[in-house]
C-alpha cells in the first residue's frame, strides 16, 4: 500500500484533538482595555517568555502555524494563509499584537483570524473547547513577548 | 484575484436560476476542481488504476451485497433493481433527493436504508459500518463519470438554501465557515495538506489517512472537528442538507466513487 507523503488530514485533526496545555482551562478572562488598535498593558500584569512563546507558535494546538509560515526552518508544515510572521516585531509595537491575538476581528471584522482570548459570540463550539479561550493570558503574553522579537 | 470571473460565473447561476443571492467569492463554473487535481501523482495512480484502488474492494463487497437475501421478506436489492448497471446508473449523480414520504431530502446511504426498512423488511444498517459504506459505493460506482445533476427537482430549492447557509456560516472555537477555507482558499495550504475546493464527487471514498473507506458525512465531521465545532450527528438534516447544497454547487462534475484522496 502506498503510504501518504502528506500527512494532511493527521495534522488537521491532530489541530483539534490534541489537549491544549491546561492553563487555558476553565479560567475566567482578564479584563483588559483596548486603546486604538491595541492593548497597552499585559493581560496578566507581568511580560511573558520569548522561549515558551516560540515553542507554542510552532505547536499544533496553537494552530498558528496552520495559516502562518515564518522563520521555523525545523517546521516541515506550515500554512500559507495568512502573512509570513518573520518581521512582525518591526511592524507591529507589543500592544498591537496583543489585540490581534485577542481578538483580530475587532481589527478586521471578515478576518480568518481565529480570535485567541474571547469566548462569546461563536457558534457550536465543541464540548472539549467550550467556555474557554483558545489561549490562556500567559500564552498569549509568551506569545507577544517572541512575536516582537522578530525583527528585519 | 477571484472576483471579476466569480461575478460571471455567478451571472450564470442566477440566470440559470440555480440558488441565490450569490457571493462574488463562489467559485466559477469553469475553475472548479475535483480533490483529485490536488493530490500527488502517486495518489492519482492508485485512484486510476481499480486494481491498486481499495476502494474497489468495498464496491466488489457492495456487489455481492446487492444479491444477498436480506430482512423478513427474504428480498435482495437486485430481486427489484435487477442489473445495477442499468437501474443504478446515474442514481448517485441526483443525489441526495427528495423523499415523498419524509417530506425531505435524503442522501444515498439513507435511501439504502429506507429500502432495507420499506422494501426488505430489514433492519437500517450503521452509519460507517462496512456494508453500508459498500453498498453506497458499489451503488455510486455505477455512476461513474456521469455528471453531477442533483437539485433539479424544485422541492429541493429549500433545503439546497439551508446547506449553502450552513456553508457560509462561521462556527466552532476557531469560527470559521466552510466557505472561509473552500471558497475564498482552495489554492493554499493548511500546514501541510492542500485546501481543495471541497467538491463531494468522489464518496464514499478511501482516504489514506484513515486507511478505510468513508463517507461524505465523515469527511464533513472531520472539517468540523477541525474548526472546534460540535459536528452534527450522522444522519442529522444539517448534514443532509449541506451534502445536497455540495452536491448541487458541483453540478455538472462527473461522479468518481470511489475516489482516493491523502
Ligand atoms: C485561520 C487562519 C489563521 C490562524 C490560525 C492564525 N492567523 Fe494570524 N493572521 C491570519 C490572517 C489572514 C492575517 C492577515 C490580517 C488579517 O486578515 O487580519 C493574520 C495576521 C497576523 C499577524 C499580523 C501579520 C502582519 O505582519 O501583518 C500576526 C502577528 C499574526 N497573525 C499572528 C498569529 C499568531 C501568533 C497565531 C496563533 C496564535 C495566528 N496568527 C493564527 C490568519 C490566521
Ligand atoms: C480551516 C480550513 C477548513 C474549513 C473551515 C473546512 N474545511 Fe473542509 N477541508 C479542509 C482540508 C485541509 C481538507 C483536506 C483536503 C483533502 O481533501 O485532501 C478538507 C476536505 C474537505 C472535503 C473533501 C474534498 C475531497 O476531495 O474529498 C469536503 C467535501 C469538505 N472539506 C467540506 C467542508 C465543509 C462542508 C466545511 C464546513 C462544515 C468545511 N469543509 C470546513 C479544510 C477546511
Amino acid at each position: 500500500m502506498v503510504r501518504s507523503t502528506i500527512l494532511s488530514g493527521s495534522i488537521w485533526i491532530a489541530a483539534s484533538t490534541v489537549a491544549l496545555p491546561c492553563a487555558a482551562a476553565a479560567q475566567t478572562l482578564q479584563n483588559f482595555v483596548v486603546i486604538g488598535d491595541g492593548i497597552a498593558t499585559s493581560l496578566t500584569g507581568t511580560p511573558g517568555d520569548a522561549a515558551r512563546g516560540r515553542a507554542l507558535v510552532v505547536e499544533r494546538s496553537s494552530t498558528c502555524i496552520l495559516c502562518h509560515n515564518g522563520p521555523f526552518p525545523e517546521q516541515r508544515f506550515e500554512g500559507d494563509l495568512a502573512p509570513n510572521l518573520a518581521g512582525t516585531g518591526s511592524r507591529w509595537s507589543a500592544g498591537q499584537l496583543r489585540l490581534r491575538l485577542v481578538d483580530a476581528s475587532r481589527l478586521n471584522a471578515s478576518t480568518i483570524m481565529p480570535s485567541y482570548y474571547r469566548v462569546d459570540g461563536l457558534d457550536r463550539v465543541g464540548a472539549a473547547w467550550r467556555g474557554k479561550p483558545i489561549l490562556s493570558a500567559e500564552q498569549i503574553e509568551d506569545i507577544v513577548a517572541y512575536l516582537v522579537t522578530l525583527r528585519e | 484575484m477571484k472576483s471579476i470571473p466569480a461575478i460571471i460565473g455567478a451571472a450564470l447561476l442566477v440566470t440559470a436560476g440555480i440558488v441565490a443571492p450569490l457571493l462574488a467569492t463562489e467559485i466559477p463554473q469553469g475553475a472548479r476542481r475535483s480533490g483529485y487535481s490536488f493530490t500527488a501523482p502517486e495518489t492519482q495512480a492508485i485512484q486510476n488504476d481499480d486494481t491498486a484502488n481499495p476502494g474497489m474492494l468495498s464496491v466488489l463487497d457492495g456487489a455481492s451485497l446487492w444479491k444477498d437475501k436480506a430482512g423478513a421478506l427474504s428480498k435482495a436489492c437486485a430481486d427489484c433493481h435487477h442489473d445495477a448497471g442499468v437501474s443504478m446508473r446515474g442514481v448517485a449523480a441526483r443525489y441526495p433527493a427528495f423523499d415523498q414520504a419524509l417530506g425531505r431530502p435524503v442522501n444515498l446511504e439513507q435511501r439504502i436504508n429506507l429500502c432495507r426498512v420499506r422494501n426488505q423488511q430489514a433492519t437500517p444498517l450503521a452509519y460507517e459500518s462496512h456494508e453500508l459504506l459498500a453498498l453506497t459505493a458499489f451503488v455510486a460506482e455505477q455512476s461513474r463519470g456521469v455528471a453531477i445533476e442533483t437539485g433539479a427537482d424544485p422541492q429541493l430549492e429549500p433545503f439546497i438554501t439551508k446547506g449553502r447557509d450552513l456553508f457560509m456560516h462561521r462556527q466552532g472555537q476557531l469560527n470559521l465557515g466552510c466557505t472561509n477555507c473552500h471558497d475564498d482558499n482552495w489554492d493554499k495550504h493548511l500546514a501541510g495538506s492542500a485546501i481543495t475546493q471541497g467538491q463531494p464527487t468522489g464518496y464514499p471514498l478511501y482516504r489514506l489517512e484513515w486507511q478505510s473507506l468513508g463517507s461524505l458525512e465523515r469527511r464533513l465531521r472531520s472539517c468540523m472537528a477541525g474548526v472546534r465545532a460540535q459536528p452534527y450527528d450522522y444522519g442529522a438534516p444539517e448534514l443532509v442538507e449541506l451534502e445536497l447544497y455540495l452536491m448541487s454547487r458541483a453540478r455538472g462534475m462527473p461522479i468518481e466513487t470511489p475516489a482516493v484522496r491523502p
